[in-house]
């Protein structure tokens, strides 16, 4: 008897509950679905950009302001269906002049990575699974280095706000690979044109640990954006780097064997 | 007509003309320093110093034309050693014409190749003589004439080399520290071949990448790069020394490297056949790199290698049984600084062990220094570390780069 009349009431709060269960993973599939699609949109509106070379300098400044400057030669090359290729010249400072450095990274699987010691002539595999240490004693890790590949995070769209008087959408990526340095990454990106304008870096104990802002986005080929400037900051240590692009040329005629361990051992 | 034809020949002609400074491309950088040597003990010979200066400079032209596909570089090197005029010495490391192509390239004159995968003993590398005044690592190496054709494929690269003449190796003179127990008579070689140093060696190598994996394959045949040693009267003085003699022969290598997540395992192996005598050597270990250890901004990697030697003691080898240990620190600051320990355990004597320790820093964009040190300890006479047993030594190092 009673049952019968508590009957409706569980049934109505199991409703009520199931409703609002659904409705918070309803709400979370669309925000992972905005998120994925949004991170979609940028990378297709990247796409076919072919081959490019790229003058650089890394501007390293310590948290009393010291600062010391690295320059480099990156020559990229767009792999439909996985990560890019990259083949990097050191040119300064002048004792790792003639450095270079290979890597082929991948969507899904660690990157392959080769260093060239020109003084002992030698082509070294480099285990790349520890993405998260520093290039060249930057504030860029080799995994903030490697191109944006869909695969490597799940998305979500957390809002939308304004960044330097563009309306952006924020979204959260979180990487799938356990070796990354990251639990996740916040990302502004401009609605009009799909570009990051800020990122935030939280580290394994979610604590934000790095803000890279990318200026003075310039457009070659009428499609592809480039950000001349991209600073990025330690919040933890105080310490910045600021990635310089002097020059940039896209269809440079760049193939496949440009990217070996021959033409690596030949780079100059 | 005409307007166009010589339109379009000016044009041409303007671009030509505009891109022939992009097209051929100079270069000049290198290095050069200064060297203090301090050895910890007393020497054993009355004559040797227990300090060493000297200075060094190795300049680098480099020239390219043809749009890159054709280039020459040379790079001579100098030291001036105060104690030992064996260490003081001129060497060409390279001075070599590099030809591309599309799917091959040629290297003709003087060059430097390195083969293998191991750090603590390099058994396939036997392109370049060993530069043993330089440095007692076997890491500094003689210009070596070669042609040298590599033929690449998808599946790898194929190379071949001519070696149309043999270079010593260089030794520590009668004032140095770091010598054999004998003084080497360099200015009286022995060589098994009638040709001497003018033998053609030759050797060919396919190096490639299989995923996860490289793998080289290496087969030479020619004058060995390490000598056997013949004592004898020198012809000047009477004085017994140790004549090299540079015997003939036959080599098959093999060097394999594998990346399994942050550890890097590494294998190198000959079969050697000299003077109507075959033996087998091999080394082989891993590297394992850990990023940003107790979470400071360290990386911090350990390095074990084991080595083995079928030859006996008395060929002057160290590695027949041996145990190499390190650790390497990479700071990740804007210096670059690195550290490197090490040691290398006799596995059947348990008196003969060798240390090390190499450090580096930046000072400036230009300036960096560098501190190397040795150490060397056995009981047993036969050994070739005996010889080094009071030779412990540290060597600091300021290097500019121009």
């Amino acid at each position: 008897m009673s049952t019968g009349n508590l009957f409706p009431q569980i049934s109505r709060c199991v409703a009520i509950l199931a409703l609002l269960a659904t409705g918070a993973i309803a709400y979370a599939q669309d925000a992972a679905q905005k998120g994925l699609a949004i991170a979609t949109e940028q990378k297709q509106r990247d796409a076919g950009w072919g081959d490019s070379q790229a003058e650089v300098s890394m501007i390293l400044r310590n948290a009393q302001g010291q600062e010391s400057e690295r320059k480099i030669r990156i020559k990229s090359l767009e792999v439909q269906g996985d990560g890019d290729k990259a083949l990097t010249i050191f040119d300064q400072p002048r004792d790792v002049s003639g450095t270079s450095f290979l890597s082929f990274s991948h969507a899904t699987e660690p990157d392959d990575q080769w260093i060239y010691l020109p003084e002992l002539k030698r082509v070294k595999r480099i285990a790349s699974r520890n993405k998260s240490g520093p290039f060249m004693g930057s504030e860029f890790a080799f995994e903030d280095m490697t191109s944006f590949e869909l695969e490597k995070y799940t998305y979500t769209y957390l809002r939308d706000e304004p960044f330097q008087g563009q309306e952006c959408f924020v979204v959260e990526q979180r990487p799938l690979d356990e070796y990354s340095g990251y639990t996740r990454r916040v990302a502004w990106i401009d609605k009009n044109h799909y570009r990051a304008l800020k990122i935030e870096y939280y580290d394994r104990k979610d604590q934000l640990l790095k803000v890279l802002e990318l200026n003075d986005y310039k457009l070659y080929q009428d499609k592809f954006w480039r950000p001349m400037v991209a600073e990025m900051t330690n919040v933890q240590n105080g310490k910045s780097t600021v990635l310089l692009t002097h020059s940039i040329e896209f269809n440079t005629g760049l193939e496949e064997k440009d990217f070996d361990k021959n033409s690596l051992r030949r780079a100059r | 007509m005409t307007k166009t034809v010589s339109a379009a020949r000016a044009s041409a002609f303007l671009l030509l003309t505009a891109s022939l400074p992009c097209a051929a491309q100079a270069e000049f950088a290198g290095e050069m320093g200064v060297q203090q040597r301090y050895f910890l003990q007393d020497a054993l010979l009355p004559e040797q110093e227990r300090a060493q200066f000297s200075v060094y400079a190795q300049p680098e032209w480099y020239h390219s034309w043809n749009d890159g596909y054709d280039s020459l570089l040379f790079r001579p090197f100098v030291r001036y050693d105060e104690v030992d005029s064996e260490r003081t010495h001129i060497d060409i490391r390279e001075l070599i014409w590099l030809h591309v192509s599309d799917n091959w390239e040629l290297r003709t004159g003087i060059g430097k190749v390195f083969w293998g995968q191991t750090e603590s003993l390099h058994l396939v590398d036997v392109i370049n003589q060993v530069d043993l005044v330089e440095t007692i690592d076997y890491e500094d190496r003689l210009g070596q004439p070669m042609v040298n054709f590599s033929y690449i494929m998808d599946m790898g690269t194929l190379s071949a080399f001519v070696l149309p003449y043999f270079r010593e190796r260089t030794f520590a003179g009668p004032d140095g520290r770091l010598q054999l127990p004998l003084p080497v008579d360099t200015d009286n070689p022995l060589y098994e071949s009638s040709d001497e140093e003018r033998h053609i060696d030759w050797a060919v190598r396919y190096q490639a990448t299989l995923g996860d994996w490289e793998l080289g394959l290496s087969y030479f045949d020619g004058t060995s790069r390490e000598p056997f040693f013949v004592p004898a009267p020198n012809p000047q003085s009477g004085e017994i020394q140790l004549r090299p003699f540079y015997a003939q022969m036959q080599q098959v290598g093999v060097d394999t490297l594998a990346v399994a997540g942050s550890w890097l395992i590494k294998f190198e192996a000959i079969y050697r056949d000299v003077l109507d005598d075959d033996f087998f050597a091999a080394v082989g270990g891993v590297e394992y790199t850990s990023v940003g250890v107790f979470d400071s901004m360290y990386d911090l990697g350990l390095l074990i290698e084991y080595q083995f030697d079928e030859r006996d003691e008395l060929s002057w080898t160290g590695a027949q049984n041996d145990l190499m240990i390190g650790t390497r620190i990479v700071f990740n600051d804007i210096d670059g600084t690195e550290v490197l320990l090490g040691v290398i355990q006799d596995l059947d004597n348990s008196s003969t062990r060798g240390g090390l320790i190499e450090a580096s820093s930046r000072m400036t964009d230009r300036w960096k220094w560098r501190l190397d040190a040795y150490f060397f300890s056995s009981d047993t006479p036969t050994d070739v570390t005996y010889a080094w047993r009071r030779d412990d030594y540290v060597e600091f190092t300021l290097e500019y780069y121009f």
